[in-house]
């Protein structure tokens, strides 16, 4: 069982997700749950592992943001394409990507998905459309509106969802890119994770308004802006996104609410150093995505004490396996360093 | 006299040059409270407040465009890019703007802004974190590109651009940031663009190099008789300096981390080739970084020209 689960959950919003949660079945609430925790027990490995320093590259953990990648990734489908950012090991989780070749990646061994050359920031799976995400804040906003065009001229039912954070809405990229979309009325999702701070900046030294979602509306496309540590708010902002993608609607711009625990690089939490208040993380880790549904969960009978020790244990053995496999793999020989950078 | 490392030193010139001219005004991603990713700007909005050392938006266009609008008032800004990979979406200001104001305008206002940035391989992480574009910046006219290589040198380079009446993109390698520290003056003192400098004098193979590589190429000098210049300015570069050692050696090897095609060894190498040919006792050496992306730490060492290489270079002109 996850250890959060004795974190209370937030009355106000209590009554609303158990009618929102009662239209949807078991399986799939299961679904978002073992998502979530899939995330937050994989970063927590790294968290664990990461003092060892046998990880090559530096990590941008979404501890505390898992409610989004799950909520949305759920309206994907395999053939659906998403763009991630530098915090991209939750979306690649939701989207598909395994455990043992993102591990592998971490400490640059040549099993990685980037073949251990690209780290924790270029994360690579085509097979489950991570089309490849990079360091550059906002990078992904107009590759992804690419991306869904291209669907729409082969005529593909494909749809594509990008991810970023409240700070890469203020690079140009994103307006050149909603607006596009917009215009050409692309199946694309645009999914701000607002999590309040760039780096240690919070958004209301950068922003004057602090109002992403209602942005839309110049371009005239729907905007919500939700609880984004509430996965069914999650899921179903995707849901309504996704048809609108997929009925010829255009794009959705989804602003989700959050927070991250960790700093915003490496395995620690940052107040200590001055970054952010203690008293502002602990009332986010009281609204722990998982923690919440979790408790939701047990009082819905959904799932009881046994199920939840089970789907632990089952994950728990999921990142053992793929932390095995990261190590145990060899790292890239030098030749490959001239590799892929032309057609060979 | 204080024992500063890079860091330090670009501190000491930024504050100084602030005190001086209160024309100077800084700004750029988490400068100000957080003092850059780097902490170069730290305790600068203590001492100049929030209108000098500005925390601007996340976005590198509109950091390095406002700065330029900003000089072309009249003031002088000094941008902070976190990394150089940043600024690329900011390239547009640079090359269609700051470097063309002066021009532009027939002269009659000019773009003295200064850019900021890290650049080069330095804190083990792949890619975008670790490039060495400085070619880029240096093709293009209008725009000088200077790079320090040691506490020194960085404060009097930094206080010289801070002075300069154009548009000045000074390159910070990020391996050496802390880890070399000299002697810096506490007061301010400017070492003057478009100057190389002599860093060891020698005989038998001039070697040109700038930042982080120039420590490289000294340490691999030991044996050689080697005449090591510290190019500092990129652009306009030394051509003088370059000129009278290669008279004297006959013999000349470039390092530098970037990817050798279009880079910046090629310049030097045609200049040599353009106007001391008949001194070269054989054929100019490039050591220079592969046509490949900076990779992932376990690949950068093979990544990085190493001292093996550049020995190796100094072999062959030596044998030629
Ligand atoms: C173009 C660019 N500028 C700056 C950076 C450095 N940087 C990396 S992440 C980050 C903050 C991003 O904030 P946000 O978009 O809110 O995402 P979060 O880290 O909060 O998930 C910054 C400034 C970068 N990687 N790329
Ligand atoms: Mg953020």
């Amino acid at each position: 069982m996850y250890t959060l689960n004795a974190m209370p959950a937030i009355k106000t919003q209590k009554k609303a997700a158990e009618k929102e949660a009662s239209v949807y079945s078991s399986a799939l609430q299961i679904q978002l749950y073992t998502a979530m925790l899939r995330i937050r027990l994989f970063e927590e490995k790294i968290v664990a592992l990461y003092p060892e320093q046998e990880m090559k590259c530096p990590v941008h953990l979404c501890i505390g943001q898992e409610a989004i990648a799950a909520g949305i990734c759920a309206n994907l489908e395999k053939r659906d394409y998403v763009f991630s950012n530098h915090r991209g090991h939750g979306h690649s989780l939701a989207k598909g990507a395994g455990m043992k070749p993102l591990m592998a990646e971490f400490y640059g061994k040549a099993t990685g998905c980037s073949k251990g050359k690209g780290g924790s920031m270029h994360i690579v799976d085509v097979p489950n459309g991570l089309l490849g995400t990079s360091a550059i804040v906002g990078g992904g906003i107009p590759m992804a509106v690419g991306s869904a065009l291209a669907s729409k001229i082969r005529g593909e039912q494909s749809i594509t969802a990008v991810f970023f954070g409240d700070g890469a809405f203020e690079e140009g990229a994103f307006y050149e890119s909603f607006n596009f979309a917009a215009l050409k009325r692309l199946p694309v999702i645009f999914v701000c994770e607002n999590n309040f701070y760039a780096t240690n900046s919070h958004q209301r030294a950068r922003q004057f308004a602090c109002k992403i979602s209602s942005s839309a509306v110049a371009f005239d496309a729907p905007g919500v802006c939700i609880d984004g540590n509430d996965v069914l708010s999650a899921y179903k902002a995707g849901k309504d996104a996704a048809q609108r993608a997929r009925n010829n609607g255009g794009p959705t711009l989804i602003e989700a609410t959050t927070y991250r625990w960790k700093g915003h690089v490496g395995p620690d939490t940052d107040h200590e150093k001055g970054c952010r208040p203690k008293d502002e993380l602990l009332e986010w880790v009281k609204k722990c995505p998982i923690g919440r549904f979790e408790k939701h969960l047990l009082e819905t009978g959904i799932l009881d004490a046994n199920a939840l020790i089970a789907i632990t244990g089952e994950i728990n053995s999921e990142v053992d396996d793929a932390v095995k496999f990261a190590k145990e793999s060899p790292y890239p020989d030098v030749s490959e360093l001239l590799t892929q950078v032309y057609s060979d | 006299m204080a024992k500063l490392n890079i860091v330090q030193a670009i501190n000491s010139a930024l504050k100084n040059e602030m005190k001086r001219n209160s024309d100077v005004v800084l700004l750029g991603e988490d400068i100000g409270r957080d003092g850059g990713v780097f902490r170069v700007t730290e305790g600068l909005l203590e001492i100049f407040g929030p209108e000098r050392v500005i925390d601007t938006p996340l976005a590198e266009l509109g950091i390095i465009g406002s700065a330029i609008g900003m000089a072309a008032y009249g003031l002088k800004p000094v941008a902070e890019i976190q990394f150089m990979a940043f600024s690329y979406a900011g390239l547009e200001q640079i090359f269609s703007h700051a470097g063309r104001i002066r021009s532009r305008s027939r002269g009659r206002f000019t773009c003295p802004i200064v850019v900021r940035m890290p650049y080069g391989i330095g804190i083990k992480a792949p890619e975008l974190h670790s490039e060495s574009a400085e070619a880029l910046f240096c093709h293009m006219p209008g725009i000088k590109v200077v790079v320090p290589s040691s506490p020194y040198n960085a404060k009097g380079l930094l206080t010289s651009a801070l002075r300069d009446p154009d548009p000045v993109i000074f390159l910070e390698p990020s391996r050496l940031y802390r880890s070399i520290k000299t002697d810096v003056p506490d007061e301010d003192y400017a070492i003057p663009l478009g100057k190389a400098a002599i860093y060891q004098e020698g005989k038998d193979i001039t070697v040109v190099a700038w930042g982080a590589m120039l420590h490289r190429a000294a340490e691999a000098s030991a044996g050689f008789d080697a005449e090591i210049i510290d190019l500092m300015t990129l652009k306009p570069f030394d051509e003088e300096a370059i000129l009278n050692s290669v008279r004297k050696t006959g013999r000349l090897v470039i390092a530098h981390e970037a990817t050798r095609s279009g880079g910046l060894g090629a310049e030097i190498a045609a200049l040599v080739a353009e106007e001391a040919v008949m001194h070269l006792k054989a054929p100019v050496i490039r050591v220079a970084g592969p046509e490949a992306v900076t990779p992932m730490a376990k690949l950068e060492d093979a990544y990085m020209p190493q001292i093996d290489r550049i020995r190796k270079a100094f072999a062959t002109v030596m044998e030629f």
